[in-house]
């Protein structure tokens, strides 16, 4: 399957972080969250209106906004 | 420089922070310590709350300071902020950093961050038990010798590994055992900018903040350290000051 930025990824699907295209304290926080390459991130459940979205990232579960999960490049695993 | 809301608490009391991730029983912990005396204080202006509880071990009072679970201490949030300014600024006799047993890899992202600020620091392990029942095994003497510093097994809600975290907690505190941090070291840039800025900090803020992390902050351009750089450069200005008319 080819990489795709977080945020279209389908609820319930799972992959590995390739990368973080974006630069400065945005990149920082979204690795403090444990989103570096070569995590496994699920996404569990999005929110009614969709945005955020809750993932399951090393062992907890985060919500995060499409504005920073649409900097997320990741290879979903099928 | 305490911080302002701990200035309340006499000034020769030990102070130890609690910090960690989110649900690592930090305030488990804290409660059994305490032995629930605790009393939660309104960071001013802030929704978040920080539970402060006193214990006695061997004699000498501790003040134990709960601070909001963080992922990191970059100031990004409320939470953040506050448990960073604390451990920087606030400057506690010692910061016990717990972690999730289960969760190591995640945990220890936050003990690298506090290691970068501060020197004195037990980490403690706690969900011990949990780990056990999920057949994981913590080699604590390996990651104590690896992060350099003190490492405690516990299982807070069952009082277990809490007599030894506590002798520990009163070694550092009064110097008989010095938790020696491994740096983390940045690219060759970095590092050579770091070197540049450190003599400088060193030379305008003394001995008060940890230059190097300092350095960092700047070089990352985090505007959040500023009223506290100025703070502690005004401080400095009235004490010579002072010494000069008593000279």
């Amino acid at each position: 399957m080819k990489e795709m930025s977080l945020k279209n990824m389908p609820e319930g699907s799972a992959g590995l972080v390739k990368r973080i295209t974006t630069q400065g304290m945005v990149r920082r926080r979204l690795m403090d969250l444990g989103l570096v390459p070569g995590s496994r991130v699920e996404v569990v459940r999005r929110s009614p209106l969709g945005d955020p979205v809750a993932y399951k990232i090393r062992g907890a579960i985060i919500a995060l906004r499409e504005e920073e999960t649409d900097r997320v490049i990741v290879k979903p695993f099928i | 420089m305490k911080h302002k809301e701990i200035s309340l608490i006499a000034e020769n009391d030990t102070i130890i922070a609690l910090a960690g991730n989110p649900n690592t029983g930090k305030s488990t912990l804290f409660n059994m310590l305490t032995g629930l005396r605790q009393h939660t204080g309104n960071w001013p202006g802030k929704t978040v709350f920080q539970a402060k509880g006193s214990f006695i071990y061997k004699g000498k009072k501790y003040v134990l300071v709960d601070l909001p679970g963080t992922y990191s201490l970059l100031a990004s949030s409320v939470e953040e902020k506050i448990a960073r300014d604390f451990i920087c600024f606030g400057r506690p006799d010692a910061t016990v950093v717990v972690l999730d047993a289960t969760c190591l890899e995640r945990n220890l992202n936050l003990a690298l961050q506090v290691m970068e600020i501060s020197e004195r620091i037990i980490v403690c392990i706690n969900l011990i038990d949990e780990a056990r029942r999920k057949h994981l095994d913590v080699d604590t003497g390996k990651l104590s010798e690896t992060l350099g510093m003190p490492v405690v097994a516990t299982a807070a809600r069952n009082g277990e590994g809490l007599a030894e975290l506590l002798k520990v907690i009163s070694e550092v505190v009064a110097g008989n055992c010095r938790p020696k941090p491994k740096t983390v070291r940045y690219s060759p840039e970095i590092e050579k900018a770091v070197a540049k800025l450190k003599p400088k900090i060193k030379n305008l803020l003394g001995d008060q903040v940890n230059p190097r992390w300092i350095a960092l902050r700047l070089l990352e351009g985090d505007t959040s350290i500023e009223p506290y750089i100025k703070k502690i450069m005004k401080n400095k200005v009235r004490k010579a000051k002072l010494r000069e008319v008593l000279a």
